[in-house]
């Protein structure tokens, strides 16, 4: 514990860590040491109760994907039956039953189809962009696609994918950036320097973006730490993330499903390390797709602030055996019974203000 | 972090609590009402680690539900139903003996029995599951009957409760599981379970087992409709009653399970009152050796934080629970050793396989 005293001043007096000291706090440090420094940390960022939250909708375009990765138990190979792709009229259909559960947003993401061209996906979102709905869209490894697809840049396929109606891209499909994990993990999937230019470009047009991590596979401690300072140095040199999203890989039904499955006292103290190491980020939201009800709620005194999105569909994490469900109100009473105050927001943190009545309502639909 | 518990404004606490200095019932209601959990857990934590080290244990168990069949129908039950129920069942002393049988070649050291309170089933019936029990497996250690169970058998049988205990005790019993308490306040029993065995009958049951040698466990139904105040009560209550005997083993904090019960409007507890109910409980019975995080009821993920807030045990490998499960518990049914020890090792604890009396089997 005493070795740890002047880790715990420098944290407190708003000092960095050095990549030797955070690993020490992780390795020898009690969930208390880095609870206690989590919660101290998100008390300076966020000094009011609130907790937020986003009602969306993560809505796959197709599960079809030429990527491969070991780590996933979603797609589907081309050559494989039964991957398909959203037709516009189903997505229309999600959108609307969205907009009328109060939804803003929708997560638009899919595999790396093979044959489909810039133009198709130019076409869907001006369709969607119809309903007026936020869309957060696209991560990395899909705008690299796209790019390898178009023969354009990373900073051109976005610029393309902004006129047609993009708003802000997900952070998904960082997995570990370290480029040794993603070689043997998801050799197809872009390098962790094309992930982090994507974001940067994205950034540098003015367009906000969230950050993830997928931890508990093959990777190292290091690897963890150094996922953390890319986001990061990134976040330094652009301030355009506003939330970052670590989750333990969920293994069943994947090529890793031997790999055991990281317990819930890892997922707190990784969710608290990544508070005290990301002191340049905004937010940090809790993961109840992954830890479930209780977990997400007591992870509000670990580092999170923000219980991110009610998820009125999802279907990567459950293709991995994984199902919790929460509803709107479920999750208000979460945050409330943890003594917080429950915030619908939308992507960039903005607070939707939804009259009580009208909420109700929404309920009982 | 000392420091951090002071400026939540518990240092006092903290202050007996490193002094090994009782808690009042008024520093429970202030824990229980502190907004602060880490704070909460840091106690309870100390308290924990002043009694059980790094130790946390686990039991390879069979868990045996001879009858759902119960004339008390409490409302926050799914389990008991009435005797002409469709989902009523009841199994025969062979039944049990095969229930045994199945799991033989397994390394079971512990059989923990209970059922309902049955309207006729005689009382040679339950000394016969004892016995049966122990002809398939001679060393194996019967926890069963709760206190509610002991009271009905000491009725029918006419022996009384000192004498029906003897009576268990010779025909195979080997300790009392803390089931029935719920929460000991007349109030809520007349509210929830009016025909239970009361309070203060449920420690007398209690009591009597521990001057017979009979050790018991305690438990809190919480998460229904008890105050703040009903809950420091019942642990005050136990608390008194364990300065007077000594014989409890572990406290398990019950969370209440709403799905199929008669109060399922209610919700599910949340989190951070399960992780209050371990710590409080922690900190303030400081007589109890053993505070238990039972992964049935708030999950495996829980159990194990639990086991940084106060929490020195998670129970066992269990297998084929039903009565919490029919109140619509979504955690697993058993788990395995391996499960169970990576559990406790990723909380940086030692793993410690015990027997019903806390006796060391093995440590990993």
């Amino acid at each position: 514990m005493s070795n740890l005293d002047p880790i715990h001043q420098k944290v407190l007096g708003n000092e960095r860590l050095s990549e030797h000291e955070a690993l020490t706090l992780f390795r020898q440090g009690s969930l208390y040491d880095l609870g206690f420094l989590a919660a101290a940390i998100r008390r300076k960022m966020h000094p009011g109760p609130v907790v937020t939250y986003v009602i969306d909708r993560n809505i796959n375009y197709t599960d079809i994907c030429i990527s491969a990765c070991k780590f996933c138990a979603f797609y589907k190979g081309p050559e494989d039956a039964g991957g398909s792709v959203l037709s516009f009229e189903d997505l229309k259909k999600k959108i609307d039953e969205t907009q009328q559960l109060g939804g803003t947003q929708i997560l638009l993401q899919g595999g790396l189809h093979p044959d489909k061209q810039l133009e198709f996906y130019e076409d869907m979102l001006r369709f969607i962009k119809t309903t007026s709905i936020h869309i957060h869209g696209f991560s990395p490894p899909e705008i690299c696609h796209f790019a390898r697809i178009s023969g354009l840049s990373a900073a051109g396929v976005i610029e393309r994918l902004r006129k047609a109606g993009l708003d802000s891209i997900p952070g998904g499909g960082a997995e570990i950036l370290a480029d040794r994990v993603r070689q043997l993990a998801a050799p197809r999937k872009c390098s962790a320097d094309e992930w982090i230019e994507v974001m940067r470009q994205a950034h540098l047009q003015g367009m906000k973006t969230t950050a993830t991590m997928m931890f508990g596979h093959i990777e190292t401690l290091e690897e963890r730490l150094e996922h953390l300072l890319r986001i990061r140095d990134l976040q330094d040199e652009t301030g355009g993330f506003t939330a970052f999203i670590p989750w333990p890989f969920q293994p069943d039904n994947t090529a890793y499903s031997h790999l055991p499955k990281a317990t819930a006292h890892t997922y707190l103290k990784m969710l608290a390390w990544s508070r005290i190491v990301l002191d340049n980020v905004p937010n940090i939201q809790a993961s109840w797709v992954t830890q479930g009800p209780k977990i997400a709620q007591v992870s509000l005194f670990f580092g999170a602030n923000d219980f991110g999105s009610t998820m009125i569909e999802e279907n990567v994490v459950a293709a991995a055996g994984v199902t919790f469900k929460l509803s709107e109100a479920e999750i208000r009473s979460l945050v409330e019974a943890a003594g917080f105050v429950p915030q619908q927001r939308t992507m960039d943190y903005s607070f939707v203000t939804v009259d009580e009545d009208h909420r109700g309502q929404k309920r009982c639909q | 972090m000392d420091s951090l518990v002071k400026s939540v404004g518990l240092g006092d606490i903290l202050e007996k609590v490193q002094d090994g200095e009782r808690l009042s019932v008024a520093d429970g209601i202030r824990l229980f009402q502190s907004p602060d959990l880490l704070a909460v857990g840091y106690l309870a934590n100390i308290v924990r680690e002043q009694k059980n080290g790094n130790n946390a244990y686990f039991i390879y168990n069979q868990h045996i539900n001879y009858s759902n069949i119960c004339t008390n129908l409490c409302k926050f039950c799914a389990f008991g139903k009435d005797k002409n129920s469709d989902l009523a069942y009841e199994m025969s002393v062979e039944d049990v003996r095969q229930k045994v049988r199945e799991r033989i070649s397994e390394p079971i050291t512990e059989i923990h029995m209970v059922g309902g309170i049955h309207p006729d089933l005689p009382y040679s019936y339950y000394t016969d599951l004892l016995q049966v029990i122990k002809e398939e497996r001679p060393d194996v250690h019967i926890q069963a009957f709760t206190c509610v169970e002991i009271a009905h058998l000491a009725e029918i049988s006419g022996l009384g409760t000192a004498g029906v205990l003897e009576d268990l005790k010779r025909a195979g019993l080997g300790s009392i599981p803390g089931g029935g308490a719920e929460v000991f306040s007349p109030r809520i029993r007349e509210l929830t379970c009016e025909k239970k065995l009361s309070g203060s009958g449920w420690l007398e049951v209690a009591k009597t087992a521990h001057k017979l040698d009979l050790h018991t466990n305690a438990t809190m139904l919480y998460g229904h409709i008890e105050s703040i105040e009903e809950r420091m009560e019942h642990l005050d209550m136990l608390r008194r009653a364990q300065d007077e005997t000594g014989g409890f083993l572990a406290f398990i904090p019950l969370s209440f399970h709403p799905k199929n019960t008669e109060l399922s409007r209610l919700s599910r507890t949340s989190g951070v009152d399960d992780l209050k109910n371990i710590a409080v409980s922690r900190c303030f019975l400081d007589n109890f050796p053993h505070i238990k995080a039972y992964w049935v009821m708030i999950g495996q993920k829980l159990s194990q934080i639990a086991l940084s807030f106060g929490a020195d045990d998670v129970d066992g490998t269990v297998k084929e629970e039903i009565i919490t499960h029919m109140a619509g518990a979504e955690t697993e049914q058993a788990m395995s050793r391996d499960q169970l020890l990576r559990l406790i090792r990723e909380a940086g604890r030692i793993p410690i396989e015990r027997d019903t009396l806390y006796n060391v089997i093995n440590s990993y």
